[in-house]
């Protein structure tokens, strides 16, 4: 419509973009306060019901997770060098992990199902109260947590593909620069989950 | 220095053309005006509902409808008017009209996101107006969806609840995008205490809407999780607490209630000044007890839960805290009041509608301490009283102050002048049936009349009748308000720039403002109200 539209400020987009993710840190913040409380009334059920769940998984995700982070941290290093090359194969290897993460996510829900363990179900019922919540918590706060991967994983898509055609580069790399925020942020969400779920025991 | 050649936002041509030139622009003015019309049309739907329960207590027993209807009705009124009308109301009406303006702008951050904020209000109010018309009927729960109503009615839960939960991302949009555009695009010279004071509270209140709104998100969801997997964090049978849900929901409810404020305050901060023809007494104070307000506002929360079983300790913290947050909204009266001091007051609509937004606000106020006192909440908790409470901040507070806004920009927006008698025997009308419609329910809360009964005993008959005859009133002054209004917008002589010696930058744009708003970016050299020097 006009010239202010090609107005373009990275520093007022990086902005935005760390309000969001206060945003949403505060929105998982709710979810805590909700495992906090629920924690201090069933501390024994909690403690056995985190049994139930895999360390080794859940060790493995978060390996994972560390390591998609560090790539696409490396990713929009490259982009300032220039080498595009460089930075498609990593975004590459940030949707590989996501997509790994969500793999192991996949199966160890699935197994919790075919033990009959999920929201409403009749066994989780007849393991008492405190269960019922942790796994309700750990369905809830997973999953969320998992539509957030699936959104970075969208993301991401889009940022590789537009560094593929060249209109995202060194002079305007603040999309990557954001997505590489949200996808910390995924990944911090995942640190807290970790030890509340599957190593406080 | 107004360019000849120069059209109003109104005027310019698009790529779009009709209703499309609007709903498809990023222009931050004609998103105002998007928000303006979609805000009244539902106000207008809520006072219609609330004039229907009026109706009803205007006698003891059954009057006009049976209780689950009036159980709807007061909820679908709570949801409107909070979620569609109140928490948007004024930041993204005239937040969205004024604040780049007012800070030297030619837009806010982020253009497109401002309109899909708009379009994702538009697209949470359907979902959450389909409530009523599908098949288990409109929900009866209350605006709060308390646990465990909340899943255990058969009505249409989900949609009111995911309707709010969409709202809800609107408000944080339009948060993010205020609080960057305050940060980035302030004009050069234009420091943070040079800045005028209606975007200083779009300030405090945008940090409010992306700290607190995601709270409430989070606890709608998990309602939606209740109703649709069972998965009992507020079911006591599935050892959930529904107390617990009480608390989420006023972590954001109560800090929502500043959003609502903190705006109208800043509104009336610019209308004072004007018309008294003087600087605004202390302008830092009142940019100091906003950000004590927003940040204070934060832990007042469990004082909407008085009644529900709380620790002893925690009980005199939040009364406590409750005190403490009431004394920045005393400082701004205080500097409202100290402004108009010795000043030479033109007395226009506006300012009719300022003075008596002092005047309710007082009364709202005063009556919100009596229900932040241990011993009176106790008596006085979900009766009447709080009702008449919260109507004399929500509505005295921010409606007053939406009116009183609306009258002041009206020049600027729509580039004409009202009939100013009829506005301002609008405004008596309104006034009257206001103060007729809440106080005796002051009255009735002390007597021991309950809320949300569509019955009461015969003893509380009179008071009622006076309350309802005040209802017709206020609708009767509306009626006369809007039609002025709407005419004006079409016939109205045409209005200059600055039609009440505003000293803001507003005032020195075109009436209505070009698309760019100014042709050359101001510097800003001089305090935002500084009536010392004739600017000219």
């Amino acid at each position: 419509m006009s010239t202010m539209h090609l107005h373009r400020d990275d520093e007022a987009s990086k902005l935005g973009m760390w309000l969001f993710i206060f945003t949403e840190l505060l929105l998982f913040a709710g979810l805590f306060i909700v495992y906090g409380v629920y924690r201090y009334l069933n501390p024994v059920a909690f403690h056995l019901a985190a049994e139930e769940l895999s360390v080794t998984v859940g060790t493995v995700n978060t390996i994972i997770l560390l390591v998609s982070s560090a790539t696409i941290a490396m990713a929009t290093t490259a982009i300032r060098l220039k080498n595009k090359q460089l930075t498609i194969l990593l975004l590459l290897a940030t949707l590989f992990l996501a997509f790994m993460f969500m793999t192991n996510k996949y199966f160890e829900w699935k197994g919790k199902f075919e033990h009959g363990i999920f929201p409403g179900s009749e066994d989780l019922l007849r393991l008492g109260h405190g269960d019922t919540l942790f796994f309700s918590l750990y369905f809830f706060m997973t999953g969320l947590h998992a539509l957030h991967i699936i959104v970075g994983f969208v993301l991401i898509s889009i940022v590789c593909y537009r560094v593929n055609n060249n209109s995202l580069t060194a002079n305007n790399p603040v999309l990557l620069d954001n997505s590489g925020l949200y996808w910390h942020l995924v990944d911090l969400i995942w640190i807290f989950l970790f030890p509340l779920f599957y190593l406080i025991t | 220095m107004s360019n000849l050649n120069a059209v109003s936002f109104r005027e310019e041509q698009g790529r779009y053309k009709g209703i499309f030139a609007w709903i498809f622009s990023t222009d931050h003015k004609r998103i105002g005006l998007l928000y303006l019309y979609s805000i009244v049309s539902f106000f207008l739907i809520g006072v219609l509902l609330g004039a229907a329960m009026k109706l009803e207590l205007l006698a003891p027993g059954k009057t006009v409808m049976d209780p689950a209807t009036y159980n709807a009705i007061f909820t679908l009124h709570g949801v409107i008017m909070i979620f569609l009308v109140v928490v948007p109301g004024l930041p993204a009406v005239f937040g969205n009209f004024m604040l780049p303006i007012m800070i030297g702008a030619k837009d806010v951050a982020f253009p497109k996101l401002n309109l899909l904020s708009w379009w994702i209000y538009v697209f949470g109010a359907i979902i959450a107006l389909s409530s009523l018309f599908m098949g288990g009927g409109p929900p009866d729960t209350g605006w709060t969806f308390y646990a465990p109503y909340a899943f255990k009615t058969n009505t249409n839960m989900l949609p009111a609840v995911l309707g709010a939960f969409i709202l809800g991302f609107s408000s944080i949009l339009t948060g993010i995008n205020f609080i960057v555009t305050i940060h980035r695009l302030r004009a050069p010279g234009m420091t943070w205490f040079k800045m005028p004071l209606f975007p200083w509270t779009l300030y405090g209140t945008g940090w409010i809407q992306i700290l607190a709104t995601p709270i409430v998100g989070i606890t709608l969801l998990m309602i939606v999780g209740e109703r649709v997997l069972n998965i009992g964090f507020f079911d006591p049978a599935l050892g959930g607490d529904p107390i617990l849900y009480q608390h989420l929901f006023w972590i954001y409810s109560h800090p929502a209630v500043y959003i609502m404020i903190l705006p109208a305050m800043g509104a009336i901060s610019e209308i004072i000044p004007t018309f008294a023809n003087k600087s605004i007494f202390g302008y830092k104070a009142i940019v100091i007890s906003t950000l004590a307000i927003a940040f204070v506002g934060y832990f007042v929360w469990g004082h909407h839960m008085f009644t529900s079983g709380m620790s002893g300790t925690a009980l005199y913290t939040f009364s406590l805290l409750t005190f403490i947050v009431a004394i920045p909204s005393a400082i701004k009266v205080f500097n409202w009041v100290g402004t108009l001091h010795k000043a030479s007051i033109q007395l226009e609509t506006p300012f009719f509608w300022a003075a008596s937004f002092l005047f309710v606000f007082m009364i709202g106020g005063l009556s919100g301490l009596a229900l932040g006192a241990l011993a009176t909440n106790v008596h006085l908790h979900d009766t009447a009283f709080v009702v008449a409470h919260f109507h004399f901040i929500v509505f005295g507070g921010v409606g007053f102050a939406f009116m009183g806004a609306i009258h002041y920009w009206f020049p600027k927006i729509w580039g004409r002048m009202y009939n100013t008698r009829i506005a301002t025997s609008g405004w008596i009308i309104f006034f009257i049936g206001f103060c007729t419609l809440y106080l005796p329910m002051f009255f009735l809360g002390v007597t021991g009349m309950p809320r949300r009964y569509y019955d009461y005993v015969e003893n509380f008959h009179g008071p009622n009748i006076v309350s309802t005859i005040g209802s017709w009133v206020l609708i009767l002054g509306l009626v006369i308000i809007l039609t002025n209004l709407i005419r004006s917008a079409y016939k109205g002589e045409k209005a200059s720039k600055n039609p009440w010696g505003g000293r803001t930058l507003e005032w020195t744009v075109d009436s209505p403002p070009t698309l760019e708003n100014f042709e050359e970016i101001p510097v800003i050299d001089r305090g935002p109200y500084d009536y010392r020097k004739n600017p000219e």
